[in-house]
């Protein structure tokens, strides 16, 4: 078994989470082609190495965090807030 | 060292698949016998040998694909000059940890005329190289707990029929028939409504396929290396030269690969990505009883599949671990939930014990289809995205990649799981019938 600590729960079992998949930058809707979108939709790095990745935890506080997890022992070693939370933390003027 | 190993298959055959080389047979009653009484050793299956500088075909990877891959080659076209390293053992990677159900009935037409002829040569496979691989076909059901699902069973069926699959839905008497152990009442969490039954579905010894088909390959020319680890790629302009080794450097203009779980990390030593995504696989077996259990049992809803092996095993399996990780190791969530399931379906088994679980790696895909054949990059060819499902898909795919590979075009049975449909759009969509049901 492996714990993800969650940013707002603190060490929570992984059963509680789904991983959403590994972190990448979206294309921009309006200008991206159909070649490019798809390309981001599915293609994967799938490393055997530090990932960094998007969890969610489903049975918990439901909300995104992304976690840097080796992808062969498993060890977690960073969790934090995703950037769309610290952007919207920040224009709110809270840290 | 024998003799026999020198020699050389035709260079086709008359039927696709079928062995015309005449290799000694080694294996039959009379040699049974015979080391019986003299208890001499058995000889070794396949050969040790030096790595060459240069190899016609290198193939990464020593489970059933690169070894169907190197057996076909030889057995179809007499391309023998063929090298394949693994970086562990035959059959270490997925072709040695997987429950080995074998079955045609997918939704799709090409998945299920692709995964017919694998069943055919499955039918064969025994007498082509010389091993029993204890094919049983005793017949396999996927249970409906839910409208959606019976549906797509229906579907399924006349998907299959009109491709001449024996494949039809039956209802839950008929079902108590096949396994009477099964609770088939409709006092339980999830009913049972019917079921997809398959009666040429079953199961193999994986193994004896492996150690078959890297015999048979050896038997013919080709040489398995292993202990063998693939560390980098050359390449010069768009096009592969040679592969770099943990024994040493081998020029090669084609390379095959193989690896499955790790098909990634090689596809990123010529600057490759692809849509896969590497996560564990748990499967379990029991202590030993009297056959109860005639049919592969397959639940969708409950993530669960059982089959008896002849020694008399439950093997158990599931979905795959809900993250994506390189790692081998089994988890108490998974055996916690899968005796849950188990038990949902054959209450009566309560008793029995684990003797123990495993774990291996699948390369997921999302339309749950392999993706087949060239790339981008010159003379490197892919026969990955095996998923859970890629045992049953082993000598198929060895034939239709050593057609690739001696032709240098594409076969017409996988034409449609080629790189491009991602970009392009034109996914396969085999989840139906593939997601738990390997
Ligand atoms: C628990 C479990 C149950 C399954 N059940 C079924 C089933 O019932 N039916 C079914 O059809 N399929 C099933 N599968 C899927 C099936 O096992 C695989 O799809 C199939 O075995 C893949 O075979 P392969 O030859 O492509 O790869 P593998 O057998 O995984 O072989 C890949 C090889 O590549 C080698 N390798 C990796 N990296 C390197 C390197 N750098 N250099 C050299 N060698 C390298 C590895 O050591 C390994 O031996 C199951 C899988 C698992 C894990
Ligand atoms: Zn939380």
């Amino acid at each position: 078994m492996i714990t993800v600590p969650c940013p707002w729960c603190g060490e929570r079992n992984s059963m509680e989470f789904r991983a959403v998949g590994e972190s990448k930058k979206r294309p921009d809707v309006n200008t991206a082609s159909p070649e490019e979108w798809r390309t981001y939709l599915y293609t994967k790095t799938n490393l055997a190495d530090w990932v960094t990745e998007t969890w969610y935890h489903r049975a918990g506080c439901r909300r995104y965090l992304a976690i840097e997890r080796h992808t062969v022992t498993n060890v977690i070693r960073v969790s934090r807030k995703p950037a769309a939370q610290v952007r919207l933390d920040e224009s709110r003027g809270q840290k | 060292m024998d003799k026999s190993v020198n020699i050389n298959a035709t260079p086709t055959s008359t039927r696709p698949g079928k062995s015309t080389a005449k290799y000694p047979t080694k294996y039959s009653a009379f040699s049974l016998i015979r080391h019986g009484i003299t208890k001499n050793d058995w000889p070794r299956a396949w050969r040790q040998h030096e790595l060459k500088k240069s190899y016609d075909v290198v193939i990464v990877g020593a489970g059933i694909h690169g070894l169907a891959t190197a057996y076909y080659l030889a057995t179809n076209y007499g391309i023998t000059n063929v090298a394949i390293l693994d970086k562990g053992y035959v059959g270490g990677g997925g072709s040695g940890r997987n429950t080995s159900i074998v079955r045609s009935n997918y939704l799709t037409p090409e998945g299920v005329r692709f995964y017919d002829r694998s069943v055919h040569l499955y039918q064969d496979l025994s007498a082509d190289l010389n091993f029993n691989i204890m094919f049983s076909q005793m017949g396999h059901l996927t249970l409906a707990h839910n409208d959606s699902s019976l549906r797509t069973m229906r579907w399924r069926a006349e998907v299959n029929k009109i491709e001449g699959i024996d494949s039809e839905v039956i209802g839950p008497d008929e079902i108590k028939k096949i396994v009477p152990y099964m609770d088939t009442s409709d006092r339980t969490r999830y009913p049972i409504l019917g079921a997809l039954f398959h009666p040429p579905g079953g199961t193999v010894r994986h193994d004896a396929v492996n150690w078959g088909y890297a015999r048979g390959a050896d038997l013919r020319g080709c040489e398995i290396h292993q202990n063998t680890e693939v560390l980098s790629i050359n390449t010069s302009g768009d096009e592969v030269t040679g592969v770099n080794t943990s024994r040493g450097l081998i020029s090669t203009k084609i390379v095959v690969n193989c690896t499955a779980g790790w098909a990634s990390l090689i596809n990123a030593m010529v600057g490759l990505k692809m849509p896969l995504v590497t996560h564990p696989l748990q499967a379990a077996v029991t202590e030993p009883v009297k056959k109860f259990l005639n049919a592969v049992v397959v639940s969708g809803s409950l993530h669960v599949y059982v089959s008896q092996t002849d020694r008399g095993e439950l093997v158990f399996g599931a979905s795959t671990d809900p993250y994506a990780s390189y790692s081998m190791r089994g988890s108490l969530e998974f055996t916690e939930e899968l005796a849950g399931h188990v038990l949902e379906l054959m209450p009566s088994i309560s008793k029995m014990r684990v003797l123990r679980q495993w774990a291996g790696l699948c390369d997921m895909t999302p339309d749950f289809s392999p993706i087949m054949g060239f790339t981008p990059v010159k003379g490197f060819v892919v026969d990955v995205g095996w998923g859970t499902y890629g045992f049953k898909a082993g000598p198929v795919s060895g034939e239709a990649m050593a057609q690739l590979i001696a032709t240098q075009k594409v076969p017409q049975i996988i034409s449609t799981f080629d790189f491009a449909r991602f970009t392009e759009g034109r996914l396969v969509g085999e989840k139906g019938a593939a997601a738990v049901g390997h």
